[in-house]
């Protein structure tokens, strides 16, 4: 069973719901797809190591060979290329490793080579996998497509999704069984889950909400999903003591055991639903 | 000549858009700019009215004639974004745009078209200009759509004579910071003193480095854990970054919110007066 944590507002508590869920299945595989932004690790013990490098392929130009046509630049959908006179320049943060430029080249003077674009990581036991993308790097789709492809064939696995509606979260969200969408009782949560909510029922998958940092706003939420008829998988209380241990890298589940019972309940409650 | 300062903070939900729109309510000659084009936050403060709007094509998708397709499995070959299924069925939603099946197809049965990924909009606010954006849901190219807010900022702050662009950036590292950050005068990173909001701003503050873009800090929420926010204050000491403020904890930042305003707009206090002090800093820094 796949399961994303996901949300259009950043910061409404995608990693804390995604890790004590986690945290309260057994054997289950968590895999952080933020890449931009990957937090869940601070929330294991143990260090992370590297799994891989990701790469995408980039051309390599034979300037011997080139005569300079302008056919690859006048290709490129991205503006990787641009070619002035004698003069070939490429920019390899604009190239989406398409390879259309070396389809297109007509003296063969372009090959490819790997453009290194992030990495990797999982902890000891696999029980957390995440990606990470390079500093300068604007696109992290890649490597979200390859973590997702760590998913478990048999259990649980986790996905937690990076912010936002646009194409990351979209790659995270896809091919789910079934997806959380956290929130925040206030006018930003709202805009930004009816936003989430257009994306997921594009995409076509189950989903759920879970209200966060409940008591700080209002009922607005609630209210949107019962019209809707959204399900609302749980309440987090807005509570000091679940920020101080946030703050310091202490799941839920450890610093107050009590909430076991709400995310294993959140899991049941998911099971019956798909 | 017209000054860009860009909010960003790397982890989402540490304030960016509060701070932004307080800034905005405080500065005399600028136009704002709501920069997280995919989950804009802004206009819920600023109550914007729209002026103009503008489609925004993103980067073309491939479209597939049934009728001349001869299914000779080149499109599925080529293809390195798995927009194609092995019997050659063609997903949209996958399409990157690259034009690589419609350059392969020997039938010419593929062809590129354009699609609207988006909507630019310029609105008057009781800020002054707003310029902001939404990309449909589920886009790619949301740092294109960046670029084309900024250029109208930078258009509009011109014919207007405004010499101040507040721009609110999106969370993350990826291609819409780096489209809301190149060329900027100052960026504000707004971080919280959590092992999370660290790590995040730290990558953002490496991200403004590599593109050689002067960043200063302001610490929100410093109160949830005192020994990170000393963390932070070295963190900036040794990179010679300057902490323009900290901020605790305040439930005033969402009261203002559920009433649609920004705190320097509600009734006066602590943290309205702290938000005055660091946006002092900020107009200092900038100069």
């Amino acid at each position: 069973m796949k399961i994303t944590v996901a949300s259009g507002k950043g910061g409404t508590g995608k990693t804390t719901i995604a890790t004590n869920l986690a945290l309260s299945i057994d054997g289950a595989r968590l895999i952080d797809c933020d890449v931009e932004g990957p937090n869940s690790h601070l929330f294991f013990p143990g260090p992370m190591e590297k799994l891989k490098d990701v790469s995408i392929p980039a051309p390599d130009f034979d300037l011997e060979k080139c005569t300079y046509c302008g056919k690859c630049s006048d290709f490129c959908q991205y503006n990787a290329i641009s070619v002035i006179g004698e003069k070939l320049l490429f920019f390899e943060e604009l190239c989406h490793g398409c390879g259309g430029c070396k389809i297109i080249c007509p003296f063969d003077a372009i090959s490819e080579r790997g453009h290194h674009i992030g990495i990797i990581e999982n902890n000891n036991d696999r029980s957390l996998f995440h990606g990470r993308l390079d500093i300068g790097e604007p696109f992290g789709v890649p490597i979200i497509r390859e973590l997702k492809g760590l998913a478990k064939n048999e259990g649980v696995t986790i996905f937690d999704s990076p912010p936002g509606t646009a194409c990351p979260a979209v790659e995270a969200m896809r091919d789910s069984d079934f997806c959380i969408l956290v929130t925040e009782p206030t006018p930003f949560g709202l805009y930004d889950l009816k936003l989430t909510v257009d994306v997921v029922r594009g995409i076509g998958v189950p989903f759920g909400v879970v209200v966060n940092r409940d008591g700080i706003g209002d009922d607005r939420v609630e209210r949107y999903c019962i019209e809707e008829e959204i399900p609302l998988l749980a309440k987090i209380p807005n509570d000091m003591e679940i920020a101080k241990a946030y703050s310091r890298g202490v799941p839920i589940v450890e610093a107050l055991p009590s909430y076991r019972d709400l995310f294993r309940a959140m899991y049941d409650r998911i099971r019956g639903m798909i | 000549m017209v000054r860009e300062l860009t909010v960003i903070s790397g982890k989402g939900g540490c304030g960016k858009t509060t701070l932004t729109a307080s800034f905005s309510a405080l500065a005399r000659n600028h136009v704002t700019v709501d920069a997280d084009v995919d989950a804009a936050d802004m206009h819920i403060l600023m109550n914007p009215r729209i002026m103009s709007r503008e489609a925004f094509h993103g980067l073309n998708v491939a479209r597939k004639n049934d009728d001349i397709c001869i299914n000779c499995g080149k499109c599925y070959q080529n293809c390195r974004y798995g927009a194609f299924d092995p019997d050659n069925t063609l997903h949209p939603e996958k399409c990157e745009g690259c034009a690589v099946c419609e350059l392969v197809c020997p039938v010419g049965a593929i062809e590129m078209v354009e699609r609207q990924a988006g909507e630019a909009y310029i609105s008057e606010t009781r800020f002054g200009p707003l310029v902001h954006a939404k990309l449909h849901a589920g886009e790619e190219a949301s740092g294109k759509l960046v670029a084309v807010v900024r250029s109208r900022a930078i258009e509009l702050a011109e014919e207007k004579g405004k010499d101040l662009i507040i721009i609110d950036g999106p969370p993350g590292t990826g291609c819409t910071v780096i489209s809301s950050i190149t060329g900027v005068d100052l960026v504000l990173v707004v971080m919280e003193p959590t092992l999370s909001g660290m790590h995040d701003s730290m990558r953002v503050i490496e991200v403004a480095n590599h593109f050689r873009i002067p960043s200063v800090v302001c610490i929100n929420k410093s109160d949830i854990n005192p020994e990170n926010t000393q963390k932070i204050e070295e963190f900036c000491m040794e990179k010679g970054i300057e902490v323009v403020g900290r901020l605790p904890y305040d439930d005033t930042a969402t009261k203002a919110m559920m009433e649609n305003k920004t705190v320097v707009e509600f009734p006066d206090g602590a943290l309205s007066r702290n938000i005055r002090e660091i946006w002092r800093r900020i107009e200092k820094a900038l100069q």
